[in-house]
């Protein structure tokens, strides 16, 4: 049991940190709000003025609005079902004996390092360029016509960058909790004559599924902020087929300057990543109470 | 007979591992292998046996000083990993074992300022930066990173603590020992692997963080994001010059997270494991 | 310790005033090769001027536009100098964000910069407020080997008609040599600065003199409909994800037969290090339709002191060094005169040391002379900019209609389609910023 002294303690210890979170959001968030009632177009600042809610409702009558919005699910929910199916398929691999398993573990979590920007460019120069690229080189090699990946599979390809950088990230999660299965449950499941399928189903599935629960996460905080991918490889496009809402947030500021309309689009993601949450934590956040 | 059956699922097993391990880990490979080409040679095609020049290297280095960003980009994912722990194991600590009804809420909270886009509150944060004089300074960054990375090493921690049984801190209660021996002598040896996992990973995190550090420095404290930046699409293509400089950019966090990987798996867990 | 302390204190303080006799210059640039040319030659300016030493910022493009836009809008301070492009000088003097330059000093020679480059950098008050460290224009590059092969003669100034034709003759899909490559890369200076100028010789037009959007015009549709229909049959695959780099290597491994992009690329094209078309490349102006404007575009990467900076009077002097005469001639002694910055001056091209050196000398000066930004197309516009609209709110509408036209290349969005959403999101954006009344 705590007592008093412990507990007012613990909320001594927690004050720092809930209050630097607390300026840390309110005060941009303030800010972010403020200017989104604004007219203010950085490249004309004499002429900043009060707009009320026009700049929400330009945002979201934007021809890319609802597209963006769709592409956002999209890369978030394409790239979670690679790193989760990918990352339990590897990590059920690097679970089995095997030789050179440290350099094999090495190489697969190496993506994890990388920073976004230069992943995009490795991936869009020297693997998918249609010219150039490694893949356009193999498809010439088997007598096919290389693909142009970013402008016949924009969204596509930007999941696949964006997986390749998060799988390890799952892989290795998803590994430590199946490391931590009882070797007895699963001899014991062997010996009961259960296949692989049924022990995968029934043993290690629901064994995994707290694991599965904090990659779905942690991933999707990321993800739905997704941006330096679509700017150095498609720039949103052709058409709006890759922007998704980061972006289009991204191209009102910093390609219009339009800080009174990238603002309510601030909000507009904030509101929108929160029902994401909401939506998130019904449905698997059960996993994570014991 | 059982000996063969695991000689050969093994052998099937190592063969399987390394060619999913080599198509994830092709892309750095022949980023590595492309900057020790020449330019020519670069965009001749498929090749994995480079002329091993160091030509991109020096064009790199004397085009743009390679050891100024490096020792930014080490002192700013240093620096704010240090402060963030300072802040957040305080926090995880109180939230681990002192929780109340509020907890999972804070908690909740937390993780929901990651979700603001960086780029809608660029204004903003640039305009406080200019009123208190941190634009362009390794303080006013690393304070930046620290607050991004903040929920996550507090999340991290949090769920890592939650894992040490009470029951021990009780033991030591009883035995009669004061709070500060209880936390010097029992926990601290106890939490010190989750604390430095979620170290590690702050660190790569903030090494890789590429919006705030390009947006808000200049010169005194741009690190390896911007030196890239310097590189990526210039006029003409010059793919080995660009692959030497990602090289160079990623080379120490990889290096980094190779010799660490243990590490950084051990607390990695998130509480998913159990 | 009296004694001490004033001993530091002298110290500190001549540190100090050390420390301030040296300024330090910031100057934001471009990764483009001439500039970081310029990075390693600064030697000599710094020997002249030893009381004044330099940092770099050097970026790509887009994010050195946004870094310095941001920092030049809300009043950062964080330059001292920086490389802006033709776009953003008369948008940012007219701010009052930029200091007029007015003592390049007595040698400089203003008079001696190209007319057409200098109106876009000169205010509505006659003062420079940016000066051009290179120029550029476009004009059309072919290979004079495949041309005499398909029973052609390239004339100085072609129409886009013979273009075409010369195109579809010399494609060989076989061989991979695709008749012309355009760009086709989404963004407002890369493949709409192509199409903007291509549509100014198709006689279309951005706006109206009242600021309505023209792409519901039958113009617009003509210049749409052929550069489509002329990449579907004579461009190479991909080229909705060309820009100018990926052209320039398409070029200079000899898969185009013709290539009309920015006069800066010649210098690589005929660069045999680089190129193996070297001694095989031809030069004529933009083509045109007889309407009497051609597509030809005016760029310029220049060098400007934002009006926050405290170190204007030597940020001025390494101006005057960057773009004034005498750096043409140090770049030459060290280099090469192939490898001087072109476009800016006309003494460069009555140098004959320089023509001889750069075969497409000529072609360039005639190119850069044909740009009319104050008055670029064949109806009256109420903007200036050849390949661009010189408003703050083209970039981003530039770049959004550019994903449309891009998608129209890539074929997943009919002409029709991408013409009438274009017009669409121009309406809107020009209605909310306040033109359309």
């Amino acid at each position: 049991m705590a007592t008093e002294n412990t507990r007012g303690l613990a909320r001594l210890m927690l004050a720092p940190s809930v209050a630097l979170l607390l300026i840390w959001m309110i005060v941009p968030l303030a800010m972010t709000l403020w200017f989104s009632f604004q007219n203010y177009n950085l490249l004309n600042p004499a002429n900043v003025s009060w707009t009320g809610l026009f700049n929400y409702k330009y945002f979201y009558t934007d021809p890319a609005f609802f597209q963006s919005i769709w592409n956002t699910l999209l890369i978030v929910g394409g790239v979670l079902v690679i790193t989760v199916v990918g990352g339990i398929a590897i990590a059920l691999l690097l679970d089995q004996p095997m030789w050179g398993q440290g350099i094999v573990r090495i190489m697969i979590i190496s993506p994890f390092f990388v920073m976004p920007p230069v992943a995009a460019l490795v991936w869009k120069n020297m693997i998918m360029h249609p010219g150039y690229g490694v893949l356009a080189d193999i498809n010439r090699a088997l007598g096919f016509q290389p693909v142009d990946w970013f402008a016949q599979y924009p969204l596509f390809s930007i999941i696949i960058i964006v997986a390749w950088q998060w799988l390890p990230f799952a892989t290795l999660i998803l590994l430590t909790a199946l490391q931590s299965l009882d070797g007895e449950q699963k001899e014991a499941a062997e010996m009961d004559g259960a296949g692989f399928v049924s022990r995968f189903v029934y043993l290690t599935l629901p064994h995994l599924a707290r694991a599965i629960t904090v990659v779905i996460l942690i991933q999707t905080i990321f993800l739905l902020g997704v941006y330096a991918e679509i700017l150095v490889t498609t720039n949103g496009g052709p058409g709006y087929a890759s922007t998704n809402l980061a972006f289009l947030i991204y191209r009102t500021a910093l390609l219009g300057y339009d800080v009174g309309g990238a603002s309510a689009g601030g909000i507009i993601a904030v509101i929108l990543a929160n029902v994401v949450a909401i939506f998130l934590m019904r449905a698997v956040g059960k996993n994570l109470d014991r | 007979m059982a000996r063969a059956v695991s000689t050969r699922r093994m052998a099937v097993a190592t063969i399987a591992a390394w060619i999913v391990a080599l198509i994830i880990f092709f892309p750095i490979l022949y980023t590595i292998i492309t900057s020790l080409k020449s330019e020519p040679e670069a965009i001749q095609g498929f090749n994995l046996i480079p002329s091993f020049t160091l030509e991109s290297y020096v064009t790199v280095q004397t085009q743009r000083d390679y050891f100024k960003p490096f020792m930014n980009s080490v002192v700013l994912s240093v620096g704010s990993t240090l402060l963030a722990l300072l802040v957040a194991v305080p926090a995880a600590w109180s939230m681990a074992f002192s929780p109340t009804n509020r907890t999972k809420d804070i908690l909740m909270w937390m993780l929901s300022t990651k979700m603001m886009p960086a780029v809608a509150v660029l204004v903003p944060i640039y305009l406080i930066f200019r009123d208190t004089g941190l634009l362009d300074t390794r303080l006013g960054l690393t304070i930046m990173l620290t607050l991004i990375n903040l929920p996550i090493v507090v999340w991290m921690l949090y769920t890592y603590f939650r894992e040490i049984p009470g029951e021990i801190l009780e033991a030591a209660r009883m035995d009669g020992a004061t709070l500060w021996g209880e936390i010097v002598y029992v926990l601290a040896p106890m939490a010190v692997p989750g604390i430095a996992s979620t170290m590690l990973l702050n660190i790569i995190l903030a090494w890789n963080e590429a919006f705030w550090t390009i947006r808000l420095t200049t010169t005194n404290a741009a690190p390896l994001t911007a030196f890239i930046a310097s590189f990526s699409s210039p006029q003409g293509l010059f793919w080995a010059k660009l692959s030497a400089a990602s090289t160079l950019a990623i080379a120490p966090i990889l290096i980094m997270g190779w010799f660490s990987q243990k590490q950084l798996v051990r607390g990695l867990t998130f509480g998913a494991v159990k | 310790m009296n004694v001490r302390t004033l001993l530091l204190g002298t110290c500190s303080a001549a540190l100090l005033c050390g420390y301030a006799n040296a300024e330090t210059l910031t100057i934001a640039t471009v990764n483009n090769g001439d500039m970081i040319r310029m990075q390693g030659l600064t030697e000599d300016f710094t020997t002249k001027n030893p009381d004044i030493q330099l940092e770099w910022v050097t970026l790509e493009e887009n994010v050195l536009r946004e870094r310095v836009t941001t920092d030049i809008a809300t009043k950062g301070g964080q330059y001292d100098i920086m490389t802006i492009g033709t776009y953003e000088v008369p948008i940012w003097a007219k701010q009052g964000w930029l200091l007029p330059l007015d003592n390049l000093g007595a040698d400089y020679d203003v008079d001696d910069l190209l007319p057409a480059i200098r109106s876009g950098l000169t205010g509505d008050d006659g003062k420079l407020y940016a000066a051009p460290f290179y120029g550029e224009s476009s004009m059309v590059m072919y290979r004079k080997d495949l041309m005499e092969k398909a029973g052609l003669t390239m004339p100085d100034a072609p129409t886009w008609e013979f273009i075409a034709d010369a195109a579809r003759k010399m494609t060989n899909r076989d061989e991979g040599i695709n008749g012309i490559c355009l760009r086709g890369k989404a963004g407002w200076g890369e493949n709409m600065a192509f199409l903007t100028a291509t549509s100014n010789a198709f006689g279309a037009r951005w706006f109206d003199e009242n600021w309505k959007p023209q792409f519901d015009q039958p113009e617009w549709k003509n210049t749409l409909d052929f550069y489509i229909k002329l990449m579907n049959d004579a461009g190479p695959q991909g080229a909705s994800s060309n820009g100018f780099n990926e052209n320039l290597a398409l070029f200079q491994q000899g898969k185009c037969g013709m290539w009309i992009d920015a006069t800066v690329a010649a210098s690589f094209v005929s660069n045999p290090a680089e190129s193996t078309v070297a001694d095989k490349v031809g030069y004529a102006l933009a083509p045109d339709t007889g309407l009497g404007k051609r597509g030809n575009w005016l760029w310029a990467w220049n060098l400007a002191i934002p009006a926050g900076t405290q170190k204007a009077e030597a940020a001025e002097k390494f101006i005057a060094w960057a773009t004034g005469k005498d750096y043409l001639k140090l770049v030459a002694d060290k280099e090469g005169w192939a490898n001087v910055p072109p476009g800016t001056r006309t003494s460069l091209y009555e140098n004959a040391e320089y023509q001889k050196a750069a075969p497409f000398a000529k072609m360039t000066l005639d190119s850069i002379n044909a740009a009319d930004p104050k008055n670029p197309t064949v109806k009256p516009v109420p903007y200036v900019g050849v390949q661009f609209v010189a408003i703050p709110e083209f970039q981003g509408l530039g770049t959004t209609v550019g994903q449309l036209f891009s998608a129209a290349l890539a074929g997943q969005m009919s002409v029709d389609d991408a013409l009438a959403q274009a017009q669409q999101v121009s309406e809107r954006e020009m209605t909310r910023a306040g033109y359309i009344k």
